[in-house]
């Protein structure tokens, strides 16, 4: 065991771990937060705290994390490459170990594009693979990336994403590859919608034995509309929605459509719990975190672990 | 070579304010192969500036003048005689000619006529593209002769990242994804095990965040 994280626990006990995310609100009211975190207390192993996702100014996420720490919870600490260069990644690294949050997730983060501050400049003074590599040495080295000695290492348990659809599809299971030699502990995916490419993903991961050395939780994310599997389909970026999917949320009535997205995402957990590798899930139930411990009830993942 | 826009006629209208009195410098180098402020831009807006004035019924005095390089004093000098007879010099070469005109001439007002963008290649007639963005430490080698630092829109040494999408980049369809080429070339190449290491963080010091950069040749020196 090398930290304090439940999510490192649990999968050191061969646990199934069940993570969930909180988006910070784009205010300044702590309220926003510890009522999200209300709604996930004893659902989930660790809470997400996304970083300016979609690149879009919110609360920080170190900030959000205090909070829900403070709360009892098990913030994961999201930090995107966008924003900060070393020196401010690493020194938000000490500060998040110093507020005893015990998870990052290390990630390159959105274009700014697509936020609301598209004219600002953007850092990528290292990306998310080095991000990695950064919290591993400060931790496991002790040393900053300029050489220098920690003092006081940050205890983080590190993990990543990985996107199994996004193109090119064979260097995928290669990438995830360069993220666990870099350090990565866990990987939470990108939301799955088309089980027989992430099946086939997995296969690929295992057969480089990647999901031995790294705890592999599988992303999903209710629809609460038609219109949203469609707009995922059409508008996100490496998101692969099957038709039939659509269909089949198109195919119940209007005020059925949150429901039905509810259950498509029960039974996808249920499929992605058979694959072999699959130690987690991750659930991104977005601005919908009421409905987290519905799904994570109906599919059985309740009680969650005790964990000291 | 260095690429650039024209600025719009009513921005350059704009910054020249109350000068009636033109000098229009053109560059013989990067400019005029992009087409943005060689000997024949200058003309374009010579004219376009002479009919406006004209239009509005003013007095004016715009002149032609292209120099072979704007980033090399002996040719800047070559407007010695002249330049003092014009309330500006408006020129028409990179942010590096402009900046040096207005070193050489420092009683004058120097105005753009340009907007400098990227250090790239000609794809096809009348399309240009971005390759270099000049960070002193070239890694080509390593990346399949494709650079992720111009190319990628976040820079990313390892990517590609997972807005990677049938070869295109998540800002935009028309952007090609820099680490689809760079797996592709590399696949063509027969060097994919190259995919698997991990490139370090990058010493940006040779780069722009290391200070203004400044290059010295005892060698070449007289």
């Amino acid at each position: 065991m090398k930290t304090n994280s439940v999510i490192e626990k649990v999968l050191e006990q061969g646990g199934f771990v069940v993570t969930s995310e909180c988006g910070p609100p784009r205010g300044a009211d702590p309220e926003v937060v510890r009522r999200k975190g209300e709604l996930l207390r004893g659902v989930v192993d660790g809470v997400n705290v996304t970083d300016n996702q979609t690149s879009v100014v919110r609360m920080s996420s170190l900030s959000a994390c205090a909070i829900l720490k403070g709360m009892g919870l098990e913030p994961i600490l999201q930090m995107v490459c966008r924003d900060r260069n070393r020196i401010a990644l690493q020194s938000d690294l000490l500060g998040a170990a110093a507020l005893g949050i015990n998870n990052v997730l290390c990630l390159s983060g959105d274009h700014q594009k697509f936020g609301d501050h598209p004219q600002g400049k953007n850092v990528y003074d290292i990306d998310s693979v080095q991000l990695i590599q950064t919290v591993a040495r400060l931790r496991d080295e002790g040393k900053f990336l300029g050489g220098d000695e920690v003092k006081g290492r940050p205890m983080l348990f590190v993990g990543a994403a990985a996107n199994p659809f996004a193109d090119p599809f064979e260097i995928r299971a290669a990438r995830l590859g360069k993220k666990v030699k870099a350090g990565c502990e866990f990987i939470q995916t990108q939301c799955i919608y088309n089980v027989e490419r992430f099946t086939r993903w997995m296969e690929m991961v295992c057969e480089r034995g990647l999901h031995e050395r790294c705890g592999i939780l599988a992303g999903v994310t209710p629809f609460k509309t038609a219109g949203m599997a469609n707009y995922m389909k059409k508008n996100v970026p490496g998101m692969d929605v099957p038709d039939d999917m659509i269909a089949r949320m198109k195919g119940v009535a209007k005020e059925k459509q949150a429901e039905e997205g509810i259950k498509i995402c029960v039974e996808t957990i249920e499929r992605l719990r058979e694959i072999p590798g699959v130690r987690g899930i991750h659930i991104m139930a977005i601005e919908w975190e009421e409905k987290v411990a519905e799904i994570v009830k109906a599919a059985g993942l309740l009680p969650r672990p005790e964990i000291q | 070579m260095i690429v650039g826009n024209r600025k719009d006629f009513s921005e350059i209208l704009e910054k020249l304010g109350a000068a009636r009195r033109v000098l229009l410098l053109g560059c013989n180098e990067c400019v005029t192969v992009c087409g943005v402020g060689g000997e024949r831009e200058v003309g374009v807006l010579a004219s376009e500036l002479r009919l406006y004035w004209t239009k509005e019924g003013e007095t004016f005095e715009v002149r032609e003048h292209t120099l072979e390089r704007q980033c090399d004093y002996e040719y800047i000098d070559q407007i010695r005689g002249f330049a003092d007879d014009y309330d500006v010099i408006l020129s028409m070469a990179c942010g590096a000619g402009v900046q040096y005109v207005a070193e050489a001439y420092k009683t004058k007002l120097v105005l753009p006529a340009v907007n400098t963008t990227f250090l790239g290649v000609t794809i096809e007639q009348g399309m240009w593209s971005e390759r270099c963005q000049g960070c002193g430490a070239c890694i080509l080698d390593m990346t399949g002769g494709i650079c992720p630092i111009a190319r990628c829109a976040k820079s990313l040494l390892n990517g590609p990242c997972g807005g990677s999408s049938e070869g295109k980049c998540e800002i935009d369809k028309e952007t090609d994804c820099a680490w689809q080429l760079i797996v592709d070339r590399l696949k063509e190449s027969g060097q994919m095990e190259r995919y698997e290491e991990i490139l370090p963080v990058k010493d940006w010091r040779t780069g722009r965040d290391g200070g203004p950069r400044r290059r010295v040749r005892e060698d070449l020196k007289l």
